[in-house]
């Protein structure tokens, strides 16, 4: 933001918007979380909303959306990059028990020591 | 000798290195939240049963701890356009808006963590109470650095203003992107602990 008092002024109003915008955003997420739905569902739109709030005040607040400097795109984009793969971790973890067999004993085959049993 | 380029650009990053800093210090601060986060989803996912955040949790006090977040971020923008505006005066009631908002923060979470215990919902008690703890206590730390941080910058360290402004404002801004950061952590903390 640049020292100009008309540009400032412009900010403020902006910033009153995006306030206004985030309480809304607070109130939609407790709602959303009385909806009827799946968890899988409920857990999209909740992260959904907060990830539209989370962008609201980097843009504005933080004045993300001013910034031009190449250094620190590639570090934002580098932080991003880690934070995926950080996120991947858990969903690597359980992929990598898909296709594993996992079966029942089966009640027909013969027990090990049935022999001896008997 | 002057610290170079705290106020001036730095012709080949584009930012002075206050800027620069910060943003470096808040990816570290992004990995540090991601690593606790991807710990979260990690252990709900592998979990046979896992409690609805309302079983343990008090949804209207989280909601209002919300706002109060959101309102002290919203007032420490304005503390910081109140400086590009030349406005000494807003500035300081912006940032005692801004100190004083997340003391009230603590002090109601402080209440939940008091129900927590006589209720013996330690983090001994479940795993979900276990990543609650870890991950609002982490939280917790990081508002009072942020108090500290902002209080001196409303007090002694506003002096500043009177014989270095340009580099108080940097300070200030450098200050509310942290500032920001901790308000951004807790709307994910919310949902995510609250009321998933």
């Amino acid at each position: 933001m640049s020292g100009n008092a008309e540009e400032v002024r412009k900010h403020i109003a902006i910033y009153k918007k995006i306030a206004g915008a985030l309480a809304v955003g607070t109130i939609v997420t407790v709602l959303a979380s009385y909806l009827d739905v799946s968890v899988a569902l409920g857990i999209t739109i909740a992260l959904i909303i907060a990830s539209t709030k989370a962008s609201l005040v980097a843009v504005y607040f933080m004045h993300l959306g001013e910034e031009r400097s190449q250094w620190l795109n590639l570090t934002l984009g580098m932080t991003a990059a880690f934070w995926l793969v950080l996120m991947l971790v858990p969903l690597f973890t359980f992929s990598d028990h898909i296709g594993v067999a996992k079966t029942l004993p089966n009640a027909n085959a013969p027990m090990e020591h049935a022999a001896e049993a008997h | 000798m002057e610290i170079p380029y705290t106020v001036a650009v730095r012709p080949d990053t584009g930012l002075n290195n206050v800027k620069l800093g910060i943003w470096l210090f808040l990816a570290s601060e992004v990995m540090l939240f991601g690593g606790l986060f991807s710990t979260y989803v990690l252990l709900r996912m592998g979990a046979v049963e896992w409690p609805l955040g309302a079983e343990f949790l008090n949804i209207p006090i989280g909601t209002v701890n919300t706002a109060i977040l959101i309102a002290s971020s919203v007032t420490m923008v304005m503390a910081y356009a109140s400086l590009k505006l030349g406005d000494f005066a807003k500035y300081k009631t912006y940032m005692l808006a801004t100190v004083l908002l997340p003391v009230l923060f603590l002090c109601i979470k402080g209440y939940e963590y008091y129900e927590k215990v006589q209720h013996d919902h330690l983090p001994s008690h479940s795993t979900f109470l276990a990543i609650y703890w870890t991950m609002t206590a982490l939280h917790g730390i990081h508002i009072i650095g942020g108090i500290a941080v902002n209080g001196y910058f409303w007090g002694p360290g506003s002096k500043m203003w009177h014989t270095k402004p340009a580099m108080f404002e940097n300070r200030v801004e450098a200050a509310g992107l942290y500032w920001h950061f901790v308000d951004l952590v807790w709307i994910f903390l919310f949902p995510v602990l609250y009321l998933l």
